[in-house]
C-alpha cells in the first residue's frame, strides 16, 4: 500500500538493536546476553585460582554427583516458573519419594518400587497443577499447602528416623560410575537433554513459554492453558521423585529430612539462569548453569574451609548480584 | 485568539533523532492561551516524540522551548509540572481502588503530621470538578466511574498542580459518543479559562469540532499549521499521508451466500440479554452501540471467553457446544480480542510463534515436535499475503506497529480454517494508513466468504463497513439496521434511545433453523 514509506519510517528504529554499530558494542551486548555463562566461567577462575584441588577430576565429579539432584528439581522448577507459576513443594516431595523408596523396598522389588516412587510424587503435582489450573489457586499457596502436606508424611511413613535401605542396585547406583562419571550425573544430563529438548522443539514448551508471556491471549488462541499448567507440576513432580532417589541412593537411607530448603535453591538457580519469575523467560542450559553456579560455591568455600554460615551469606550476595546484573541487561535492551 | 504574540509554550525548530533515526526533524509549535491546538499525523509521524520532549521525558537533541516567552530546558516529568506542562496519556494512570479525591491529590496526601486532612481533600476535590463543570462524588472509588469521569479525575489531577498547559492523548479513544460530549464540555471550560490544550487525536471528526488550531507532522517533519475553516477533512488526510484518501472504505461488491453462523438467545450477566443474531457468508454484521453497552461482552460469550448462562450457537444448521475459546476455535470461529497487546498477541514472541499459535497442531510431528522448516513457512505465507511489515518472521511482535500487530492477530486465524470472524475493534490504536489496508483486509474476507461480525466504536467503520448493523443497547438488540437505513442519525437513535425513524426494531432470530432440520 502507499503508506508503506510512512510506517516503516515509524519502525525504523526498531531495526537497531543495542548490538548494531562498533564491535565492542556487540561484545558488550553478548556478554549480557549470556551473562549466566560470564558469572559461570568466573566462578570457574576463582575456582581455580583459590584451590588446586578443584579441576581434579575427582572433585568435579564429586560435584557433579552434588547438584545432580538439584538439577532435577530446578529444570522442574525452570517449566512452573515459565509458566508464570511457582513450587514450593520440591524439596518436601524429594523428602517424600526418598522415604518411599526406601519404604517400598521393604516390600518389592527395586522396579516396582521406583515406578511407585515416581507415580506418587507425580500425583502429589498433580494435585498442585489441579489446585492451581482447574480451582485458580495461587501457586504460591497451593504449593505450600502441597509443602507441608508431603513433608509430614514423609515422617509419618518413616516414622520420624530414616529408612535404612538393603537393596545392593540402588545402594550402589549412587556411588557407582560408568566411564569414570558417577551415575546420577548421566540422570541429571537425561533430564537436561529432555527439558531442553522439550522447550525447544515441542508444543509443549512452546505454550508453556507462552503462558507465562501472556496466558489470556494463548487462552483465547484456543489453546487449553489449564491442561499445560496442570502438566508443569506433574513434570516438577516427577523430578522431584527423581531427585529423591538419587539422594536415597547416595546415602543408603530414605530420609524424611533431606531437601529442606532446596526449593529455594532450585528457585535461586532459575533466577540465576537468568529466568523471570513472573514467566514466560529462561532455559534449560542456563537453569543448568545456574545450578552448577550455585553448586560451585559451595564446593569452593568448602575447599577453602569456609564455615558454613558464611557460605550461605555468600550465596545470597551472589544470586543478588546475579540478578541485579540482569537488571541491567534488560535496561540496556531497551 | 486573543493577542495572537503571547504563546503559553513554544518549541522552535526542535529536532530529536535515536541513533540514526530522526523522529523528529526542525519542528516548530506553539500553544496560546485559550486555545485547543489539535496534533495529528500518522504512528510514527514524530507527535508523541514531540510531546515527549515537551512533557520532560525526552531531551531534544537542538532547537528550544520558550515558555512564557523564556528560553528553558525541560529536564524531567517533574520539570515539565513546574512550568505548568501536564500530560493525559491515553492509558490512564489512576489507582482504581482510591477515591477520587485520593487519586487527584495522589502526590499531596498528608497534612499536617502526616495525617490526612479528610475534609479537605474532598472540599478541594470537589472544588476542581466543579470548575471543570462536573459533579463527581469525590468519595467514590475511581473503578466505579465511567471511563469519561475516569479521564476527568485524571484531567483535575493535572490541574491540581496548577498545569497551564495540558496535553491530552487520544483522549476520546475508549469513549462512547455522549462521553465525549463530557469531556468536549470540560476542555471547552478550560479553553475559557485560558489554559493551553494540545489534543492529539486520530478522529478527525472530533478535531474539526473542538480544535482551534491544528498542526499536521509527517515523517518526524512540521506540515503545516493550519485553522479547521480552511481545510476539508479530506485535505488534512492528505497532509497527513502525503496523498489524498478518496476511498477508506472500499466498495465490495461480493455477493452475500447463505446464512452460516446464528446465535439464539444469547445470555450472560447484565451485559448480554436475550442477544440473537445471524450472519451469512461473505456478510459483515456490524454491531454498535455505546461504550459499555456489552458489544463486546457479546463476542466474549459466543467465544466462550465467558461463560454464557444461556443460549445457543448455531454453526450451518449444527448447534454448537462452546464452553472454551477451544471449542470456538474448533468450530471454525475466531476472535480478534478488543485489546490486541493484552489478549491479542505475544508481545515477547516472534511473529512466527504468533502465527502459528491456534493452529499449531498443523505444523507437529509425532511426540508433539514442532516442524520448524514447515512453521517458518506457513507464517511467512501469511506474511506475504497480509503484508506485514516486518524484517522476517523471527522478529518479534512487540516491534511492529500497532497495524502491522493486529494483522498479525488476523494471520493467526486465517491459519484456521474459521468460517466465522468475530472482530473486536479491529483497527483500535491504528493510524490511518494501517486502517485503510485493515479495512481492505476485512473485505477480502467477507468475499473469500467468511461471515464476519465487526464491533467497533468508530461510527464511520461500522457503516463503511457493514452489511446490516445491529444496535445494542444495555445489553439488548435494540434494532438491526439494512443498508439503506444504516446512517449515523438511525444508529444513534438506537443506541441512545432504542428506537428510531426507519428502523426495523425486531430482533434477529436464526431464519433457517426450522427449515434446514
Amino acid at each position: 500500500m502507499s503508506l508503506r514509506q510512512t510506517e516503516s519510517g515509524g519502525s525504523a528504529s526498531q531495526d537497531h538493536t543495542p548490538a548494531s554499530g562498533r564491535p565492542w558494542h556487540k561484545a558488550i551486548a553478548l556478554v549480557l546476553e549470556y551473562n549466566t555463562v560470564l558469572i559461570f566461567v568466573v566462578m570457574l577462575a576463582l575456582a581455580a585460582s583459590v584451590s588446586d584441588v578443584f579441576f581434579t577430576e575427582k572433585n568435579i565429579f564429586n560435584l557433579l554427583r552434588q547438584v545432580a539432584g538439584l538439577a532435577a528439581i530446578g529444570l522442574g522448577m525452570l517449566l512452573v516458573i515459565l509458566t508464570g507459576g511457582i513450587d514450593l513443594s520440591v524439596g518436601s516431595l524429594t523428602a517424600l519419594a526418598s522415604v518411599l523408596v526406601a519404604f517400598f523396598l521393604g516390600s518389592m522389588p527395586l522396579l516396582p518400587a521406583l515406578m511407585l516412587t515416581v507415580a506418587i510424587s507425580t500425583l502429589c503435582g498433580a494435585v498442585s497443577g489441579y489446585l492451581v489450573a482447574a480451582r485458580n489457586m495461587a501457586p504460591f499457596i497451593a504449593t505450600l499447602a502441597m509443602m507441608t502436606i508431603a513433608r509430614g508424611f514423609a515422617f509419618i511413613i518413616s516414622k520420624g528416623s530414616p529408612i535404612i535401605i538393603e537393596d545392593p542396585m540402588l545402594n550402589g547406583f549412587g556411588s557407582a560410575y560408568w566411564l569414570k562419571v558417577p551415575l546420577p550425573v548421566f540422570v541429571m544430563a537425561a533430564i537436561f537433554v529432555l527439558v531442553a529438548f522439550i522447550l525447544k522443539f515441542t508444543v509443549f514448551g512452546r505454550m508453556t513459554a507462552a503462558i507465562g508471556s501472556n496466558e489470556t491471549a494463548v487462552r483465547l488462541s484456543g489453546i487449553r492453558t489449564g491442561w499445560y499448567k496442570f502438566a508443569v507440576y506433574c513434570v516438577s513432580g516427577a523430578f522431584c521423585a527423581v531427585a529423591g532417589i538419587i539422594s536415597t541412593s547416595r546415602t543408603g537411607v530414605g530420609s524424611p529430612i533431606v531437601g529442606a530448603g532446596s526449593e529455594l535453591d532450585a528457585i535461586a538457580a532459575v533466577v540465576i539462569g537468568g529466568a523471570s519469575l513472573s514467566g514466560g523467560k529462561g532455559t534449560a542450559i542456563n537453569t543448568l548453569l545456574g545450578v552448577l553456579i550455585l553448586g560451585m560455591i559451595g564446593n569452593i568455600m568448602n575447599l577453602m574451609n569456609v564455615p558454613g554460615y558464611p557460605q550461605q551469606v555468600i550465596k545470597g550476595l551472589i544470586i543478588v548480584f546475579a540478578v541485579l546484573f540482569q537488571g541491567w541487561q534488560r535496561r540496556s535492551d531497551a | 485568539m486573543g493577542m495572537p504574540e503571547s504563546t503559553l509554550v513554544e518549541i522552535r525548530h526542535v529536532s530529536k533523532s535515536f541513533r540514526a533515526v530522526h523522529a523528529l526533524r526542525d519542528v516548530s509549535f506553539n500553544v496560546r492561551p485559550g486555545e485547543i491546538h489539535a496534533l495529528v499525523g500518522e504512528n510514527g509521524a514524530g507527535k508523541s516524540t514531540l510531546m515527549k520532549i515537551l512533557s520532560g521525558v525526552y531531551r531534544k537533541d537542538s532547537g528550544a522551548i520558550l515558555v512564557d516567552g523564556r528560553p528553558v530546558e525541560i529536564q524531567s516529568p517533574h520539570a515539565a509540572r513546574r512550568l505548568g506542562i501536564g500530560i493525559v496519556h491515553q492509558e490512564l494512570a489512576l489507582i482504581p481502588d482510591l477515591s477520587v479525591a485520593e487519586n487527584i491529590f495522589i502526590k499531596r496526601l498528608s497534612g499536617r503530621l502526616g495525617f490526612i486532612d479528610w475534609h479537605g481533600l474532598y472540599r478541594r476535590a470537589g472544588e476542581l470538578l466543579g470548575s471543570l463543570g462536573f459533579d463527581i462524588d469525590p468519595r467514590e472509588k475511581v473503578d466505579r466511574l465511567s471511563v469519561a469521569y475516569q479521564q476527568i479525575v485524571e484531567i483535575s489531577r493535572e490541574l491540581s498542580e496548577n498545569v497551564r498547559v495540558l496535553v491530552l492523548d487520544e483522549p476520546t479513544s475508549v469513549l462512547a459518543p455522549k462521553e465525549v460530549e463530557q469531556l468536549f464540555a470540560a476542555l471547552r471550560n478550560l479553553r475559557a479559562h485560558r489554559a493551553g490544550l494540545v489534543y492529539i487525536s486520530h478522529r478527525l471528526d472530533e478535531i474539526f469540532r473542538i480544535a482551534d488550531r491544528i498542526t499536521v507532522l509527517k515523517d518526524g517533519a512540521l506540515v503545516g499549521t493550519v485553522l479547521p475553516t480552511e481545510v476539508t477533512p479530506d485535505d488534512l488526510i492528505g497532509m497527513m499521508i502525503g496523498r489524498r484518501l478518496t476511498a477508506m472504505f472500499p466498495k465490495r461488491g461480493c455477493t452475500i451466500g447463505e446464512e452460516v453462523f446464528c446465535v439464539d438467545g444469547l445470555n450472560r450477566g447484565r451485559k448480554v440479554r436475550d442477544v440473537s443474531l445471524s450472519v451469512r457468508a461473505g456478510e459483515v454484521l456490524g454491531i454498535a452501540g455505546l461504550v459499555g453497552s456489552g458489544r463486546s461482552e457479546i463476542l466474549r460469550a459466543i467465544f466462550g471467553a465467558d461463560l454464557k448462562e444461556g443460549g445457543k450457537v448455531i454453526m450451518a444448521a449444527r448447534p454448537l457446544r462452546i464452553n472454551s475459546p477451544r471449542d470456538a476455535v474448533r468450530s471454525g470461529i475466531a476472535l480478534v480480542p478488543e485489546n490486541r497487546k493484552e489478549q491479542g498477541v505475544i508481545l515477547s514472541m516472534p511473529i512466527r510463534k504468533n502465527i502459528t499459535m491456534p493452529s499449531i497442531r498443523e505444523v507437529t510431528g509425532s511426540l508433539g515436535v514442532i516442524r520448524s522448516r514447515k512453521e517458518q513457512r506457513l507464517a511467512q505465507q501469511y506474511v506475504d499475503s497480509l503484508k506485514i511489515k516486518t524484517r522476517d518472521v523471527d522478529q518479534e511482535v512487540a516491534d511492529l506497529s500497532g497495524g502491522n500487530q493486529q494483522k498479525v492477530v488476523l494471520a493467526k486465524w486465517l491459519t484456521t480454517n474459521c468460517r466465522v470472524i468475530l472482530l473486536d475493534e479491529p483497527t483500535r490504536g491504528v493510524d490511518v494508513g494501517a486502517k485503510v489496508e485493515i479495512y481492505h483486509l476485512i473485505n477480502d474476507l467477507a468475499r473469500s466468504g467468511l461471515a464476519i461480525v465487526l464491533v467497533s466504536s468508530e461510527m464511520m467503520e461500522v457503516i463503511g463497513l457493514s452489511d446490516r448493523v445491529m444496535v445494542i443497547r444495555d445489553g439488548r438488540v435494540a434494532g438491526v439496521l439494512e443498508k439503506p437505513e444504516i446512517t449515523e442519525v438511525n444508529i444513534m437513535g438506537l443506541a441512545v434511545r432504542g428506537s428510531t425513524a426507519g428502523a426495523a426494531a425486531a430482533s434477529q432470530t436464526c431464519r433457517r433453523r426450522g427449515e434446514e432440520r
